[in-house]
């Protein structure tokens, strides 16, 4: 079946979500699944644990200055600093710019990769995918090809056009 | 594998997205997210009863600690706080220790798998009556930064005697970070665990998925274990500890007093000739049993709470003399 979002591509992914007690059931092509974040639930190992800090807060927090309070809950950043603690999940807004460079020391990483919680059940279509995963230059070139298509959509002719050269290298 | 893998445990912490963190919670607001989360827990086949911490006596608290149950932290505090234990105990779910919800599988032996599939069931049954806090970009929003992301921790338990009599295993344990992992003594003081129980656990939580933070999990595991039967034979081909172990079964089997730290040190050799076939007596999965029976607090609860020390010890002692007869 056509990809419920682009109508264009085959579907392989196959998407249940509840969002507000809807539920929801979609197909979805990878690039389509991609671009709306379904990404591949479960990839491949690959993340890199340099420079990861046990103790972090004691100085990964620029000194204070101001007193900003969330909105929500009343923690300055001051209060998260001394107790490690965050308030509310308002304060990751609140405060996203000071607590990214303590987030990214502890974890090496800014992007979560798993599940979520809208999604109940996540399963990729092993056998329309299995042609992809034996080629996997091919897999590339299709993703470079449809990077390429929305760079010339943007007008972004600088990129598009090295994009045609990378697709030229692949296909030699 | 089982050799030295006593369990494993899959543990997720969510939040409710309508509510402070509990850091700045306040008690009625508490109580009402127990509440809910009894509620839904009744859409599940799996029977959960409910134990408020301000109903049940301190040794019961440690009790559950013991088992493994609860977390210290989460004892440290009455009000507002519950868990919800499954009938068989392998699941349980804390109500407002550092996060929300903190929901808990474990298995015997090194099961990751089946564990992550029956927290990720319960997982899910939650989230269809309860909003948790999500955010894109840091996925599962938690009240420490450490659990964000996924807010999965896997970890197991394992026992290794043989890296521990050598030191290899704090070499080994102070290199794990750069891994993405963390390991620690399961009993007794951090700087010298009682027994050679160690918890090794995935510290990084944000930009790794469930599957993939229990594959690593895996991998190190298996790796260790090997170093660990490696260092078994070369320790084992001495008679020197042979010998030990057999003193350490001897002991077990006629001692009249027994603090911890000397059960869980001749316990832990015990099991090592179990394992190693040196030894014919308990199934490493009794000793495992044993272990938990004669921890302190458990033994207040089954013989009295106004037990002193020294009387525990003699329980403690007659428990373990009737268990190895």
């Amino acid at each position: 079946m056509l990809c419920q979002h682009c109508k264009k591509h085959e579907a392989t992914t196959h998407i249940k979500t509840m969002i507000n007690g809807e539920y929801a059931e979609y197909m979805l092509c990878p690039e389509c699944a991609h671009e709306l974040g379904y990404d591949q639930m479960f990839p491949d190992f690959s993340a890199d644990f340099g420079g990861l800090l046990s103790s972090f807060f004691s100085n990964a927090l620029p000194a204070i200055s101001g007193a900003a309070h969330c909105g929500t809950c009343g923690s300055t950043l001051n209060d998260i600093k001394r107790t490690g603690k965050v308030g509310c999940a308002d304060c990751y807004d609140t405060f996203f710019n000071e607590l990214m460079p303590t987030i990214r020391s502890i974890h090496g990483n800014t992007e979560h990769k798993g599940k979520r919680p809208d999604v109940i059940e996540y399963t990729v279509n092993e056998s329309d995918t299995s042609a992809d995963k034996t080629a996997p230059a091919e897999d590339k070139i299709n993703s470079l090809r449809a990077e390429l298509k929305k760079a010339i959509e943007d007008e972004n002719f600088e990129r598009a056009a090295q994009l045609r050269d990378e697709i030229k290298e692949l296909e030699g | 594998m089982s050799e030295a893998v006593v369990s494993t445990r899959i543990r997720l912490a969510r939040n409710l997205k309508d509510y402070p963190f509990p850091i700045r919670l306040p008690a009625d607001k508490a109580c009402e997210i127990v509440d809910k989360v009894g509620e839904a827990l009744k859409d599940s086949d799996i029977r959960f009863h409910r134990i408020d911490l301000d109903s049940v006596s301190d040794a019961i608290r440690v009790a559950m600690i013991e088992r493994h149950l609860v977390s210290p932290d989460f004892i440290s505090a009455k009000e507002g706080r519950a868990v919800f234990l499954s009938d068989d105990n392998a699941i349980s779910i804390m109500v407002n220790e550092e996060d929300h919800i903190r929901l808990q599988v474990i298995k015997d032996g090194f099961e990751p798998d089946e564990a992550f599939k029956i927290a990720n069931e319960i997982d899910n049954i939650l989230s269809k009556k309860l909003e948790f806090a999500f955010h894109k970009r840091l996925g599962y929003l938690t009240q420490c930064p450490t659990n964000l992301g996924t807010g999965m921790r896997a970890s197991v338990m394992l026992h290794l005697p043989a890296l521990e009599m050598s030191g290899a295993v704090y070499r080994i344990g102070a290199n794990l970070s750069k891994l993405g992992l963390t390991m620690r003594g399961l009993y007794g003081e951090s700087t010298k665990p009682a027994g050679a129980f160690f918890q090794l656990s995935n510290q990084v939580t944000l930009g790794i998925s469930e599957k993939a933070a229990i594959e690593n999990l895996r991998n190190i595991t298996t790796q260790l274990i090997a170093q660990e039967m490696r260092a078994r034979e070369t320790a084992l081909s001495k008679i020197e500890l042979e010998d030990r172990i057999h003193r350490a079964l001897g002991t077990l089997k006629s001692a009249l007093l027994m603090d911890h730290n000397e059960a869980m040190t001749l316990l832990s050799l015990v099991r090592l000739g179990v394992s190693a076939k040196k030894l014919e007596t308990l199934s490493t999965d009794s000793i495992d049993r044993l272990i938990v029976e004669i921890q302190p607090a458990s033994i207040m609860t089954r013989f009295g709470e106004d037990l002193s020390p020294r009387d525990r010890d003699i329980k403690r002692a007659e428990i373990i003399r009737n268990k190895f007869e």
